[in-house]
């Protein structure tokens, strides 16, 4: 590969190819495209945490004019599959029915209706009267192991492969592992933190909330068009789902509105499937933001007890983190999210002689969790980066100075990281950049303004992966038309992230093209080549190395085909600049020359599909910095300034690398300060809009500054690496580093609002 | 009922149910720019003109419109356009279903306020959630776009 100097289209800040429709608003997204006549479909949902639906009486709600069908869980297949968009053998459990006769959260589907309208469907779903028997919902995550009540109790529950599953205690699943003696290690150093930290099921808040239609075909297949990362895996479930072949289904992946990992779960796309499939008719739903908020698959929350030691000199030897993860009613993502908070985690510290990192992930009668940026690692970076800073301050140490003297380095191995070798990595010119950025030296830890507000500065360091090693697959196809074009067929998705430009310039990049010359096609199943989706940090690195391979594959076989053409012999000829040039004659044979005689009688039209899947999951790092306003009076924080520097590798696209790492810091102050999840004692969210849910507004969010310190990682496109996931990681510890650094107060618990703050100032009124 | 109203300038009569909303009403139009994005009036998604002004789509009945002039991105296509390219620059655009109803609230903005500060940006433009640009990218290009008759 080229060094980065010389790239001409990659690590350029070109248009994503998609903005003129998006900024002129045109119909590109799942609703704009669905046929008019579409039956409007929508949920009558469970009012119960846990329940079992003794009568169902649907006479009333079918009689409604304009209502297509009614349908109850005696309609639809009993037949157990999982939610969760992930490679096949799936880790998650399978055990959820289209609607089941258990109930196991508010919100659970109880009946299906369809209509002409949203009102008829509406006025049926008032009339279906249901007799409840409510039973005692398990709804606090701690006392779940074990508890009386089993949110599982069916005989047909199955997990494809062990992970320490015991269902009848409530447990999703158990994980151990760890490297040396770490009691010993703990008994030895001269000072241990241990500590306990909790994060709750933040909501990914997509502007577009889920959505899917599907219609019958001309064939009679089930076409799906969801609002989706991934086309693929929703392929596979909706057929699970409706016990039909796979080949009776097709997905297709318009424009998303936003993801964030939330459409890495198959949430609404069952819905109108089954009334198509039931029906023949044209099918749409479209969840309002209290379902997408309250039914939906949020971030996994967890409760995470650490221990950690160094010697005075600042040496850290050992980490134990045993992570408590809350499932929810079902189990979509819990049994590989929660592997994350330590592996992500601790191996952000590389002169460690022990570790050990424990887990269990708990069912419970509580919205299910899934799949949200970070997925894990957030939450454990937000407990181990809390953890050190108080580890420096019980040894009188700068924070950042405990950081640079451990943090892991390229070329170790890392024991908690699989083994791993850190192929690339420069987080130690992230964090000093980074120091530089916040003015650290200067503001570390706090000053005092003449209104009496404090500013202080925290920082945090964090990493996580390029694409789930050795299981996932990044696809590509390319294929040679008439004037030199070239079409880049992807399975990939597009959420905003601008990956169908950004896989396109890798694509112009090898074949030594105008990016304009690469076409991206939108994701079709029937089309497009497998590819696992766009989740797991895994679309530049794992689908952008696929693209790669697929570039010069197709460069072979454009080579072949001129040889053919023009009978000149293989060694003789080099492709460069969209031609093949005969070298012993000075020859030239251009692309748009060889794909219009290819055309027509020629030969091969130069085509092929490559796939790339990788060994090892190079992790992306970063370093960040919070400057916060600290109002004393009230205990309100306020960012001030938020500085980042990335390695992400070589960024593909530099602007679009900025915006997702702005993107990321911005819901990571969110989580930080102002997202909640609390729930009732009927086990109903609280926080179910966006009224509620406070998301950050254009106010909130102070002076974001963010740099690149690009390595260079040998196994990704052009030595890129992951971006999209990294980015959120960081604010939530570095604020909470920054407010002990401001009044002493250390929040263990987010967010961490005023209230927390205040009363952790005055311990002796509360 | 029958509703009478310009939409982009054309002179439009319909027969709509008495509580539809503009934003229904809208979309029904034909008017796929128009997005929603909540239930509580807060996201901003839904923005269109009403004689001239921002209004939020979802939450006015389609019937308030009788007799008025609504505009929505699809009849300012030249000036979505022109912004378009300064958001497109800084990869501002992302996912783009928020972009209709951000457009349309600072080619208003541009008409309201004379040299406004960054913090009037924000101020005029805090109805506009957006959640995967963290916001920074759309301010880089509202104010470079602000500044383009700068250069000529």
């Amino acid at each position: 590969m080229k060094p980065v100097s010389e790239l001409r289209v990659v690590n350029q800040p070109i248009r994503k190819k998609d903005y003129h429709a998006l900024v002129t608003g045109q119909p590109v997204y799942t609703e704009d495209l669905a046929p008019r006549d579409c039956l409007v479909v929508k949920l009558l949902r469970s009012p119960h945490a846990s329940a079992l639906v003794k009568e169902i009486d649907v006479t009333r709600a079918k009689k409604v004019p304009g209502v297509a069908c009614v349908l109850t869980w005696r309609d639809v297949p009993q037949l157990r599959y999982t939610q969760a968009g992930q490679s096949y053998p799936e880790g998650s459990p399978y055990d959820r029915y289209i609607l089941d006769r258990r109930l196991r959260y508010v919100g659970d589907p109880v009946a299906i209706v369809a209509a002409e309208s949203a009102d008829a469907a509406e006025r049926a779903i008032r009339l279906i009267k249901v007799t409840y028997e409510v039973q005692e919902p398990v709804l606090d995550f701690r006392t779940a192991l074990d508890h009386p009540n089993i949110v599982h109790p069916e005989e047909d529950w199955k997990i494809l492969y062990e992970q320490g599953s015991q269902v009848e205690r409530n447990l999703i699943c158990h994980e151990e592992s760890a490297d040396g003696d770490v009691e010993a290690v703990l008994a030895d150093c001269d000072a241990v933190v241990e500590q306990t930290y909790h994060t709750v099921s933040d909501n990914q808040a997509m502007m577009e909330t889920f959505r899917a239609y599907s219609y019958l075909d001309a064939y009679g297949r089930l076409n799906i068009v969801p609002s989706t990362q991934i086309a693929f895996h929703v392929r596979r479930i909706i057929a699970n789902a409706l016990g039909i072949p796979k080949s009776k289904v097709r997905v297709i992946r318009p424009r998303i509105g936003g993801g964030f990992g939330a459409k890495q779960t198959v949430e609404a796309e069952p819905y109108p499937a089954i009334v198509t499939w039931l029906t023949g008719r044209p099918a749409m739903i479209v969840y309002d933001r209290e379902e997408t908020t309250t039914c939906g698959c949020p971030r996994h929350e967890m409760e995470i007890s650490i221990r950690i030691c160094a010697n005075r000199d600042g040496h850290i030897r050992a980490i134990h983190m045993h992570t408590l993860s809350n499932g929810g009613a079902y189990g979509e993502h819990s049994t590989t999210t929660v592997g994350l908070s330590g592996h992500k985690a601790i191996s952000l510290y590389g002169a460690l002689e022990a570790y050990r990192f424990d887990a269990d992930v708990v069912y419970t009668n509580l919205q299910p969790a899934g799949a949200f940026r970070g997925f894990g690692a957030t939450q454990g970076i937000f407990a181990l980066e809390s953890a050190v800073d108080e580890l420096a301050h019980r040894l009188s140490l700068d924070p950042a100075w405990i950081r640079e003297r451990n943090q892991v380095r390229q070329g170790q191995v890392m024991p908690s990281y699989f083994g791993e070798v850190n192929t690339s990595c420069t987080l130690d010119r992230c964090l000093e950049r980074v120091k530089e950025m916040i003015g650290w030296g200067e503001k570390y830890p706090r000053r005092t303004l003449p209104n009496g507000h404090i500013r202080a500065v925290g920082l945090a360091m964090a990493m996580q992966g390029s694409a789930i090693s050795g299981i996932d697959v990044g696809g590509a196809t390319l294929k040679l038309g008439d004037e030199g074009f070239v079409n880049l067929l992807i399975g990939a998705a597009d959420m905003g992230t601008g990956c169908d430009t950004t896989l396109a310039q890798i694509a112009a990049e090898a074949l030594e093209l105008d990016v304009d010359k690469v076409v991206t096609a939108q994701v079709d199943t029937d089309s497009s080549p497998y590819d696992s989706g766009s989740y797991a940090s895994s679309t530049a690195f794992l689908s952008g190395g696929a693209v790669y391979r697929c570039a010069l594959e197709l460069i072979e076989k454009i080579k072949t085909e001129a040889c053919h053409q023009k009978g000149w012999r293989p060694e003789d000829v080099e492709y460069h600049d969209a031609l093949v040039e005969h070298l012993p004659t000075g020859q030239t044979l251009t692309l748009s020359e060889l794909a219009y005689v290819a055309e027509c009688g020629g030969g091969d039209v130069p085509s092929c599909t490559a796939h790339y899947t990788c060994p090892n999951s190079p992790p992306p790092f970063m370093a960040g910095a919070a400057e916060i306003d600290l109002d004393p009076e009230t205990g309100k924080v306020t960012v001030v300034e938020y500085d980042a520097v990335v390695d992400c590798g070589t960024p593909l696209n530099p602007n679009l690398a900025r915006v997702q790492t702005e993107g990321g810091l911005v819901q990571g102050i969110g989580m930080a300060l102002t997202e909640n999840a609390r729930y009732l004692p009927s086990g109903a969210l609280i926080e179910r809009n966006l009224l509620q849910y406070k998301i950050p507004t254009r106010l909130d969010i102070g002076e974001i500054h963010v740099e690149f310190a690009p390595s260079y990682e040998e196994q990704g496109p052009y030595g890129a690496k992951s971006i999209g996931e990294i980015v959120i990681d960081t604010p939530c510890p570095a604020i909470a580093n920054a407010v002990e650094n401001a009044c002493g107060v250390r929040i263990r618990e987010l967010p961490i609002t005023a209230e927390k703050v205040w009363r952790g100032m005055h311990p002796e009124l509360v | 009922m029958i509703l009478k109203l310009s939409l982009n300038g054309r002179p439009i009569s319909a027969d709509i149910p008495a509580d539809q909303s503009l934003l229904d009403f809208l979309r029904a139009q034909g008017c796929y720019s128009v997005k929603r994005g909540c239930e509580t009036s807060n996201c901003g998604l839904c923005t269109v003109w009403l004689d001239g002004a921002p209004v939020l789509s979802c939450n006015m009945p389609a019937v308030r419109a009788m007799g008025r002039s609504v505009t929505t991105l699809e009849g300012v296509r030249a000036q979505a356009e022109e912004f378009g390219g300064y958001l497109a620059d800084q990869g501002g655009d992302q996912c783009g279903f928020c972009n209709p109803g951000l457009i349309m609230n600072v080619l208003a903005m541009e008409r309201e306020l004379t040299d406004p500060t960054e913090a009037d940006i924000d101020e005029y433009l805090a109805g506009n959630l957006c959640r995967c640009t963290g916001f920074v990218s759309q301010k880089r290009a509202i104010l470079a776009w602000l500044k383009r008759g700068d250069k000529e």
